[in-house]
């Protein structure tokens, strides 16, 4: 791939002739078509992406693996863009993550987080944005306590917005990034065409709560997985219609010896001091992944948390350190699969097209 | 009902008046062809084929529906406090848009009215507006649910509802006692029912969308207990209660045991409530909050059946106008509310009306009007509108995607209404649990005040909130094209409205 990757000048694409989707749940699927998976012009959801577009980033990500393995880990991609970060709520490590993406897809960046700038003197979510818009951003990455910010504001910029979380509704690059971890753990182990087909998930936690589980449950469904959920009857919502689920469960016991990914949500303290579970203590008990529970697992079967984890509660530190616990390649793989899909959603269609034959290029090589 | 017809030999010369000609009148007393004269703010004659005295304003009614003016329960006309949503101006000229003559000021302004300086205020205001403005006073000091407000003042002052509305007093010790004082004066409590414990933290219904959405939801429970609270202490302390914007099936079914039980009980539903569904929060957009929030579709049918049934007594609007920037933000940090004035007559027939005329027994007049089933006008003075416009259902120019309730056709249950039954919800009805007495007579017959609604029952046209006269935007139906519009609405005998355009 080197080189004909990023020669390209992608400083001068015509618009995408998609419309801005204003937190279009019902069009999930409408962005993938038949033939070249199309792009979205926003990641709101995971489900935007469509199968189709989940594979197109897995496999970006993997060129841009390769060009983290070099000397200098940077290509000019995405020079002369600017990649704006707009974080309403303090996550240091996904906004780092974001913007070394960016910085090694030779991308500009500017920051704007809570208590910095003007996000703490009263200015409203769309004036901030739109500023940052007239400030010559390409893309927002936008994190917001509220389910639908991100919606909201790709409703009034004429940019690109990636959803960096919001609210309990998703976290869409998390969803990439574990899909894209346990590919590279599993190998090509799944059963059929589908990339995690035969394979069972069990997303264990304070579901209700979490945007991780609502983009992790939809993309690893999406890929063929049979996902399950496990969390006390309180920490689910109450009407699971509409998920993608090969069922739940109120106990984690059982669900130990059938599952190939156990995915461990990280528990709020705060959920934790009686109104959903009676106390931390008793949570762990039934719900940590301790070394009891982890020798009753599969012995190839592996265990993700979206961090940062919580030692002691959703696992032992034990279980934490364990080879089959991807924690750290989880945050490693965050930067490739972002650098994804800022390529993805900034890069133009013959870019795209040359990263496509160059990636394919790269997997024949890598020996997939 | 022999006191209806005219006497034909009175003379049509009261001096200059106004004369409503050509419309089919439907009100409580039935369906007639009949004109009518109009002098010093009330009825002369009623009768067809009328002569216009010399002088008179002639109102063109061919066409269309001539009925009492409608009247709102629940206006939230956000003055003082609010006036950059709203004024008790704009949300007057609004209301007499929609064909309103009169309207219910809800108490949760700031400061609110909770006390008779208060409502004076209010009503001082009201006395310059287009419409009668009626105000509710607050149940509680300070709508704060811990002491109660001195309803005795406010009722000396020909107040006759109370309700802490935006809240529901959540107490019910003291709820009861204040059930207990109203009996004493004789006035109805009006119970906005939404328990905070099981409601707090949400913002939209508690069911598949929220759980889609990752928005925190509100049980329908959470409104039914209160519902159920509220009709045990209404059996308790033999008050009159009247429940606003039922939403929820629950709800429904509780109230029409009450009702079968000799419980005295009133509840209106709102028109967003029986046309839009929780699914709409899918856009994200705070244009569709609302308390209580939209629902499934099962509980709007069982609101339908409510008001088919006469379980629900009125359609009110719960109008709450809120200023663009407020509604400019995550869905969650929104303020609720909807407009409802402009719109609620139109909502309401193009989504439950049979779409026949005549089949009331006729009164007066040769013959009943055949103003055509079939017909179609479009283009009025208030729907100008961009023909492209006409006919799609998609709403919402800010997001650009969007499917709206298909009105008028998207539910299984069928529930279709008379015209006789829609005006009883919202002219009559609700005049009578507002006690308005003879200020808004439920027929239209010699000697009753004026106050009238004429609307073309088939004209189509195209909600665009920037020509709405309330002083904010926020309509879910922007962009949706609604059957029924308002032609003239009559204050007093004074036309407010002619042709569609506000007189002042
Ligand atoms: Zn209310």
């Amino acid at each position: 791939m080197r080189v004909s990757l990023v020669a390209q000048d992608c400083g001068s694409d015509p618009p995408k002739s998609e419309p801005v989707r204003a937190g279009d749940s019902q069009s999930s699927s409408k962005v993938s078509s038949k033939g070249s998976p199309r792009v979205p012009r926003s990641l709101l959801e995971v489900g935007d992406l469509g199968r189709e577009g989940i594979e197109e980033v897995l496999d970006l990500a993997d060129s841009f693996a390769e060009v983290s393995r070099r000397p200098i880990p940077k290509v000019p991609a995405l020079r002369g863009r600017t990649v704006a970060t707009l974080f309403y709520e303090d996550s240091t490590r996904t906004r780092l993550s974001f913007e070394a993406a960016a910085k090694r897809l030779s991308a500009d960046t500017m920051s704007f987080s809570l208590g910095t700038s003007s996000v703490n003197k009263g200015e409203s979510l769309l004036d901030t944005a739109r500023t940052l818009e007239s400030l010559g951003a390409d893309v927002l990455v936008v994190r917001h306590p509220s389910a639908g910010a991100p919606s909201r504001v790709a409703s009034w910029v004429g940019v690109p917005v990636i959803n960096a979380g919001d609210g309990w509704h998703e976290h869409p690059t998390q969803a990439l990034l574990d899909c894209y971890t346990l590919t590279k753990a599993l190998g090509r182990r799944s059963v059929g065409k589908d990339r995690f087909g035969g394979l069972s998930v069990a997303v264990v936690g304070d579901v209700l709560h979490s945007r991780v589980a609502r983009s992790v449950v939809k993309a690893f469904a999406m890929l063929g997985a049979a996902v399950s959920l496990v969390a006390p009857p309180t920490m689910l919502p109450s009407s699971l219609e509409g998920w993608p689920l090969a069922g739940f469960s109120y106990d984690l016991d059982p669900v130990l010896a059938g599952a190939d990914v156990l995915y461990m949500l990280r528990v709020q303290a705060e959920r934790g001091a009686g109104s959903f579970v009676p106390s931390v203590r008793e949570y762990v008990s039934r719900y940590g992944l301790n070394m009891d529970r982890f020798r009753k697992m599969k012995p190839d079967a592996v265990i993700l948390h979206p961090g940062p984890v919580n030692r002691g509660v959703e696992l032992a530190p034990e279980v934490a350190d364990q080879p089959s616990a991807l924690i750290a390649s989880q945050v490693a793989n965050g930067i490739v699969v972002r650098m994804a899909v800022l390529y993805l959603l900034l890069g133009s269609a013959g870019n795209q097209r040359d990263l496509e034959q160059d990636s394919s290029k790269v997997m024949d090589e890598t020996g997939a | 009902m022999p006191e209806l017809s005219t006497d034909p030999k009175a003379p049509c010369s009261a001096g200059p008046g106004v004369v409503i000609k050509g419309g089919t009148i439907v009100d409580a007393a039935g369906q007639r062809a009949c004109d009518i004269v109009i002098s010093r703010g009330r009825i002369e004659h009623v009768q067809p084929g009328c002569e216009v005295p010399c002088g008179a304003k002639v109102l063109d009614a061919s066409g269309c529906i001539v009925a009492p003016g409608l009247v709102d329960l629940h206006s939230h006309l956000r003055e003082p406090g609010g006036e950059l949503a709203e004024t008790v101006e704009s949300g007057s000229r609004a209301a007499a848009l929609g064909g309103y003559s009169a309207v219910v000021a809800m108490p949760n302004t700031d400061p609110p009215i909770d006390n008779a300086s208060a409502a004076h205020h209010v009503l001082d205001l009201g006395a310059h507006a287009l419409v009668e403005v009626m105000v509710a006073g607050a149940i509680t000091v300070d709508r704060a649910g811990e002491r109660l407000a001195p309803m005795a003042e406010m009722a000396s002052m020909g107040i006759s509802l109370f309700t802490d509305d935006g809240t529901g007093v959540q107490d019910g010790g003291l709820m009861r006692r204040a059930m207990e004082y109203a009996r004493g004066l004789g006035v109805t409590l009006a119970q906005h029912c939404e328990d905070r414990s099981l409601a707090s933290g949400g913002h939209m219904h508690e069911g598949r969308w929220s759980s889609i959405l990752g928005i925190p939801g509100i049980p329908a429970e959470a409104e039914e207990l209160m519902v159920a609270r509220d009709l045990m202490l209404a059996r308790l302390t033999g008050a009159r209660l009247h429940l606003l914007h039922l939403s929820t099936a629950g709800s429904v079914e509780l109230v029409r045991k009450a009702k079968s039980a000799g419980i005295k009980v009133t509840a209106e539903v709102t028109p967003h409530h029986l046309c839009l569904s929780d699914e709409e929060v899918a856009s994200y957009d705070p244009l569709f909050k609302v308390s209580p929030p939209l629902r499934p579709v099962e509980h709007i049918i069982a609101l339908q059946a409510g008001l088919e049934d006469g379980t629900v007594d009125a359609v009110a609007t719960d109008h709450a106008p809120h200023a663009t920037q407020a509604k400019e933000a995550p869905f969650d940090q929104a303020p609720s509310g909807m407009l409802g004035l402009e719109t609620a007559l139109a909502v309401v027939l193009t989504e439950l009306w049979d779409g026949r005329v005549g089949s009331s027994p006729q009164i007066c007049g040769e013959k009943t009007t055949d103003i055509g089933a079939t017909r179609q006008t479009t283009g009025t003075a208030r729907s100008s509108h961009s023909p492209g416009m006409a006919g799609s259902r998609s709403i919402g120019p800010a997001g650009g995607r969007h499917r709206l309730v298909d009105l008028g056709a998207c539910l299984p249950s069928g529930i279709r209404l008379n015209l006789m039954q829609i005006l009883t919800l919202l002219s009559w009805q609700p005049a009578s649990i507002a006690r308005l007495g003879s200020a808004h007579p439920s027929v239209l017959r010699p000697g009753a005040v004026a106050s009238i609604c004429v609307f073309d029952p088939f004209t189509r046209w195209v909600v665009d909130p920037d020509r709405l006269a309330s002083k904010s935007k926020n309509t879910p139906f922007a962009g949706v094209e609604l059957q029924g519009q308002v032609r003239h609405t009559l204050v007093g005998g004074e036309p407010v409205v002619i042709e569609g355009e506000a007189q002042r």
